[in-house]
C-alpha cells in the first residue's frame, strides 16, 4: 500500500515513521496527547464564559487546533487538516466578520457579564453533569488502544468517491442550499439603512 | 252492524282531527254542527247496534288490524261487543251527544269554540275505545287516552294558572294509579302470556286456585288503577279540584264516564276478580269508606260545583261496594243510572252559573225556582234520584246494591249499615243544595234564561232520571250469577225509609229553619269538625306535606344539576391540566434547550439500560 | 502517527467532556451568537469521536463522516449567522429571551 508508485512519498511521513522503532517518541506522542486535550478542554470552557464575543471566538479556535493537533496523533492526517482549514479557518473567520459587523462594543460586554450571573449555571450545569455521567458510564466499556495506523488522505479520497459518492452529491445539495439561504436571509440587512442601527447606540 | 262497529269510535276521533287542524278556520256554527253530529252518529249507530243486540244476543268480536307483532304477543286493535260494552256505549254516545249539545250554548262566547270540541269528541273517542276493547292494551290506551284528554279539558282556561294546577294535579294523581295498572298488566302478561281479556280469564281460573298470591296481587295493582281514576281513597283529591274545567266536562268526564272506566276495569275483569276474594273485601270497604268520607265533606260544602264533585266520589263508592261484594249487575246498573241523574245534575249547575254570570257559591244564590224553572225540576228531580228517593232510578240501583251487601258473609251488615249513613248524608246534603239554591230570597239575579240547548238534554235526562229505574241492562250472560235469596223484610224497609228521613231533616234544617244547629256549628267541637270535613278530612294537608313539599325541596336541590358536577369537573380537570402544561411553553429558546437535553438524557439512560450488547465492543 | 497506544476511552472521554461543556455553553448563553458557537463546540466533539472510531477500526469512515459534519457545520452557521443578523434588525437586540411570540 506504502509502495504505490502513483502516489509521491510524503517525506515526513517516512521520518517519523521510521523513527517510530524506538519506544521515546511514542512515548512523547502520549504526552501530547493529554496535553492537547488539556488545551483544547481549558480552551472551550474559556470560550463558554468569556463576555466578549471575539475573546470567545479567539478561544474557540485554539480549543479546533488542539482538536487538530490530536487527529493528526491518533492518524487520521486528512481529518486534521480540514479541521484546520476549513472549521479554523473558515467557519470561524465568518463568525468573526459576523460579529464585527454587528459591531456590538462595550455596550454588548457589560451586557454579556450581567447576564451571566451565577444563578443561572446551577441548573444547566446539573443536567449536563448527569448527562456526562451517563456518557462516561456508557463508554466505561470500551476498551482497545486508539489506533494501531493512521489512515491516509488516500483512502478516503477513495472511500468519498467510492462507496459514499452518494453522501457527497447530498452534501453538495446542502450547501446549495445553506448559500440560498444566507444570500436570502442576509440580503436585507445588507441593502438597508446601516445607520439606523448606529442611531441606536 | 257488526262490521261497521269500529266506525263508533272513528268518526269522534275524525272530528277531533279535523277540529283541530282546520279548526281555526270554520264558522262556529259549522264546529258546533261538525262536533255535536259525529257523537250524535255514534249515538245513532249504538243506538242500531243495541237494537240487533237485542234481537239475537249475539257476541262481536272485530278485529281491524293487528297492533304490533312480538313473538306470540300479538295484540290487535280488536273490539269485543256484549251486553257490558252495549252499556257503557250507550251511556257514552247517549249522555255524551246530550251534553255535547249543551256545550253548543255553555260555550258560545268563549274563543276557543273549536278547541273545546276537538278535545271533547277525542274524549269520547278514547271512552269507546276504552268499552270496546278486546285487550288490556288496547284497553290501556283508551285508559291514557281519556287522562289527557281530561288533563286537557280541566285546564282548558289555561290562562288562569290555578285551572293548569288543578289540570296537573288530576292528570299526576291518576298517572299513580295508571302505573300501578300497568304493573299489574305486566305482571298478568309475564304469568298468563296473554293480555285478551276473555282469553285471560279462562286461563286465569285454569292456572290459578282461589286466593293464591299472584292473582291477588294482580288484583290490588288493577284496583289501584281503577282507584286512581275513578277517584276512590286515597287518590281521589284530583276530583274536586278538576271542577275548574268547564261544566260540561265536569258532566261527561268526572260524572258520567271517565271516573267509571274503574268500575268498568273491575267489572270486565271480574272473572280475575273471582280468584281473589281479599281484593274484592278490598274494593268493597274502599268504596264504603270513600263514600261516607265525600259525604260528610259534601256536607260543608259552599261551591255547587264542588258538592256534587264530593257527590261523585260517594257515589262511585258506592258502585264499588257493589262490586265488591260481588253484585257485578248491581254496579253496572248504578253506574248507569248515576250517570243520567249526575250528569242532570251537573248541566243544571251548569245553566246555573251560565245564567247567573259564573256565580259558584251556593250562599249567594237564592230563590232560583221561580226564575228558572226549568233548571229548578231539573234539580228537584236530579237530586230526588241522586238520594234514592223511591220510584226514583237511583232508588232501584242503590237498593240493589245495599241489599246484596248486606247478604255477604261476615261485613255484610257492616257494609249495609255504612252504606245506610251514606245514603242518610247523601239525602241531606242534596236537598240542602236545592233548598239554599232554588228556596229563599234570590242574592243574585239570572240574566238570562235557559234556551232549547240547554233545556231540551235537561228535559231528556230528567226523563231518564226517572224512569231509568225501570231498564234491565243486558248483562246477564256476563256475569255469574249470585245467590237469590232475599233477605229480610225488615232491611228493604230501613233502606228505603233512610233516605225519606234524611230529606226531612234537610227540610227542617235548610228550609223550615225549625231545627236549629247554630249552637252545634258554633261551638268549637263544631266548628273543628266543620273545617275538617270542609277540607275533605285533611287529606290534601296530608299529601301537601307527604309528598308534594319533600319533592319540591328534591327539585330544588337537583335544580342546580349536582349529577353535571363530574362532567363539568372533567371539563375543569381538561382545562386546568391545560393551563398548566400551557406554562411549559414559555416561548423562550433555552428552556426548549434544557428540556431538550432533559429529554436526552431519559433518552440515554433507557437506551444503554434496554439495550443489551448495542453498545458493547 | 502511526496510531497511539492509549485506550479508546480517553479519547471518548474528552469528547463527551467537551459536548458537556458545549451543552451547558448552549443552555446558560443569551446571546445568539454564543449559543451558535456552542452548536459548533458541540459538532466538534462529535466529531472527533467519528475520527477517533474510524482510526480505531483503521478505515476511512470516520473521517468522510467527519467530513460530512464539517459541511453541515459550515451550511448551518451560514444560515444561522443570517437569521442573526435578521434577529438584530428585527429586535434590536441579540438576547433570545426577546423572541418569545410563541408562548403560551
Amino acid at each position: 500500500m506504502r509502495k504505490d508508485p502513483l502516489i509521491p512519498r510524503v517525506y515526513c511521513h517516512d521520518l517519523i515513521q521510521f523513527n517510530n522503532r524506538s519506544g521515546v517518541l511514542s512515548m512523547l506522542e502520549i504526552v501530547f496527547f493529554y496535553i492537547a486535550s488539556l488545551v483544547a478542554l481549558i480552551a472551550t470552557v474559556m470560550a463558554m464564559t468569556r463576555a466578549n464575543a471575539i475573546h470567545a471566538l479567539i478561544y474557540l479556535i485554539v480549543s479546533l487546533l488542539a482538536v487538530a493537533v490530536i487527529f493528526f496523533l491518533i492518524g487520521a492526517p486528512f481529518a486534521a487538516a480540514l479541521e484546520i482549514v476549513i472549521y479554523a479557518g473558515a467557519i470561524m473567520v465568518l463568525f468573526v466578520f459576523v460579529i464585527m459587523m454587528l459591531n456590538l462594543g462595550e455596550k454588548g460586554d457589560k451586557q454579556e457579564r450581567q447576564w451571566l450571573s451565577p444563578s443561572v449555571w446551577v441548573g444547566p450545569a446539573l443536567l449536563s453533569i448527569v448527562l456526562l455521567a451517563e456518557l462516561l458510564f456508557i463508554i466505561s466499556d470500551v476498551n482497545g488502544p486508539v489506533s494501531t495506523s493512521s489512515v491516509s488522505p488516500k483512502a478516503v479520497g477513495l472511500s468519498l468517491f467510492g462507496p459514499y459518492v452518494l453522501a457527497v452529491e447530498i452534501s453538495a445539495m446542502l450547501l446549495l442550499a445553506g448559500l440560498v439561504g444566507s444570500f436570502h436571509l442576509g440580503r436585507r440587512y445588507l441593502e438597508r439603512d446601516y445607520g439606523d442601527e448606529r442611531g441606536k447606540e | 252492524m257488526s262490521k261497521i262497529i269500529w266506525l263508533i269510535p272513528l268518526i269522534p276521533f275524525v272530528s277531533s282531527i279535523t277540529l283541530m287542524l282546520f279548526g281555526k278556520n270554520l264558522r262556529r256554527s259549522h264546529i258546533g254542527y261538525l262536533g255535536v253530529s259525529s257523537v250524535g252518529i255514534s249515538a245513532l249507530l249504538t243506538f242500531l247496534l243495541a237494537i240487533e243486540f237485542m234481537q239475537n244476543q249475539e257476541v262481536i268480536e272485530t278485529l281491524v288490524w293487528t297492533w304490533m307483532q312480538v313473538g306470540s304477543f300479538a295484540p290487535g286493535i280488536s273490539f269485543y261487543f256484549d251486553g257490558l260494552t252495549l252499556v257503557m256505549m250507550s251511556v257514552i254516545t247517549g249522555v255524551g251527544f246530550l251534553i255535547h249539545l249543551f256545550s253548543t250554548e255553555f260555550m258560545e262566547e268563549d274563543p276557543s269554540y273549536a278547541r273545546y270540541f276537538a278535545y271533547l269528541n277525542m274524549f269520547v273517542a278514547s271512552m269507546l275505545i276504552l268499552v270496546m276493547a278486546d285487550n288490556l292494551l288496547l284497553l290501556y290506551l283508551g285508559w291514557e287516552g281519556v287522562g289527557v284528554c281530561s288533563y286537557l279539558l280541566v285546564g282548558f282556561w289555561y290562562q288562569h294558572s290555578a285551572n293548569g294546577h288543578a289540570a296537573r294535579k288530576a292528570f299526576i294523581v291518576t298517572r299513580i294509579g295508571d302505573t300501578a295498572m300497568a304493573l299489574g298488566l305486566l305482571l298478568l302478561f309475564s304469568h298468563l302470556g296473554t293480555l285478551d281479556i276473555q282469553v285471560l280469564m279462562g286461563k286465569a281460573s285454569q292456572v290459578w286456585e282461589v286466593g293464591e298470591n299472584i292473582p291477588l296481587i294482580a288484583c290490588l295493582l288493577l284496583v289501584c288503577g281503577a282507584v286512581g281514576k275513578s277517584a276512590q281513597l286515597p287518590l281521589h283529591t284530583w276530583l274536586p279540584d278538576a271542577m275548574a274545567g268547564p261544566t260540561p266536562v265536569s258532566a261527561l268526564i268526572h260524572a258520567a264516564t271517565m271516573v267509571t272506566a274503574g268500575v268498568y276495569l273491575i267489572a270486565r275483569t271480574h272473572g280475575l276478580f273471582l280468584l281473589a276474594p281479599d281484593a274484592m273485601i278490598v274494593v268493597a270497604i274502599i268504596g264504603v269508606v270513600t263514600s261516607l268520607m265525600a259525604a260528610f265533606t259534601a256536607l260543608m260544602q259552599t261551591d255547587i260545583k264542588r258538592i256534587l264533585a264530593y257527590s261523585t266520589i260517594s257515589q262511585i263508592g258506592y258502585m264499588f261496594l257493589a262490586l265488591g261484594v260481588g253484585a257485578w249487575s248491581a254496579g253496572i246498573f248504578h253506574l248507569m243510572t248515576h250517570a243520567f241523574f249526575k250528569a242532570l245534575l251537573f248541566l243544571g249547575s251548569g245553566a246555573i252559573i251560565h245564567c247567573l254570570h259564573h256565580e259558584h257559591n251556593i250562599f249567594k244564590m237564592g230563590g232560583l225556582r221561580t226564575r228558572m224553572p226549568v233548571t229548578f225540576w231539573s234539580f228537584m228531580i236530579g237530586s230526588a234520584a241522586l238520594a234514592a228517593l223511591p220510584m226514583t232510578s237511583g232508588f232501584f240501583s242503590k237498593d240493589q246494591i245495599l241489599l246484596q251487601a248486606y247478604q255477604l258473609p261476615d261485613l255484610g251488615p257492616g257494609l249495609w249499615m255504612a252504606g245506610l249513613l251514606g245514603a242518610l248524608l247523601t239525602a241531606i246534603y242534596s236537598f240542602r243544595l236545592v233548598f239554599v239554591v232554588f228556596f229563599g230570597e234570590a242574592n243574585t239575579e239570572p240574566d238570562k234564561d235557559t234556551e232549547w240547548r240547554m233545556a231540551i238534554p235537561l228535559s231528556i235526562l230528567c226523563f231518564l232520571a226517572l224512569v231509568g229505574g225501570y231498564f234491565t241492562i243486558p248483562v246477564v250472560d256476563v256475569f255469574p250469577v249470585t245467590g237469590g235469596s232475599h233477605p229480610a223484610h225488615w232491611v228493604e224497609y230501613v233502606s228505603i225509609s233512610v233516605p225519606i228521613v234524611g230529606l226531612v231533616i234537610a227540610y227542617f234544617v235548610f228550609l223550615n229553619r225549625r231545627i236549629n244547629i247554630e249552637t252545634l256549628t258554633t261551638s268549637s267541637f263544631g266548628r273543628g269538625l266543620g273545617n275538617l270535613w270542609l277540607s275533605g278530612w285533611g287529606i290534601d294537608w296530608l299529601y301537601d306535606r307527604l309528598f308534594v313539599r319533600p319533592y319540591y325541596r328534591l327539585a330544588n336541590l337537583l335544580k342546580s344539576e349536582p349529577v353535571d358536577v363530574i362532567y363539568n369537573a372533567i371539563v375543569e380537570l381538561n382545562q386546568l391540566l391545560n393551563l398548566w402544561l400551557s406554562k411549559s411553553q414559555t416561548g423562550r429558546l433555552r428552556w426548549y434547550l434544557a428540556s431538550m437535553v432533559a429529554g436526552l438524557i431519559i433518552l440515554i439512560s433507557l437506551a444503554s439500560n434496554l439495550g443489551p450488547g448495542v453498545l458493547q465492543w | 502517527m502511526d496510531g497511539l497506544d492509549i485506550p479508546l476511552n480517553h479519547i471518548l472521554f474528552i469528547s463527551s467532556l467537551l459536548f458537556a461543556i458545549g451543552m451547558l455553553g448552549l443552555m446558560i448563553r443569551r446571546n445568539i451568537i454564543f449559543i451558535l458557537m456552542s452548536l459548533e463546540v458541540m459538532l466538534n466533539s462529535a466529531a472527533l469521536a467519528f475520527v477517533a472510531a474510524g482510526a480505531h477500526w483503521g478505515q476511512p469512515d470516520g473521517q468522510v463522516v467527519f467530513m460530512l459534519i464539517l459541511t453541515v457545520a459550515a451550511a448551518e452557521v451560514a444560515v444561522g449567522l443570517g437569521l442573526v443578523l435578521q434577529v438584530q434588525k428585527r429586535f434590536k437586540t441579540l438576547d433570545m429571551d426577546h423572541a418569545n411570540r410563541m408562548q403560551g
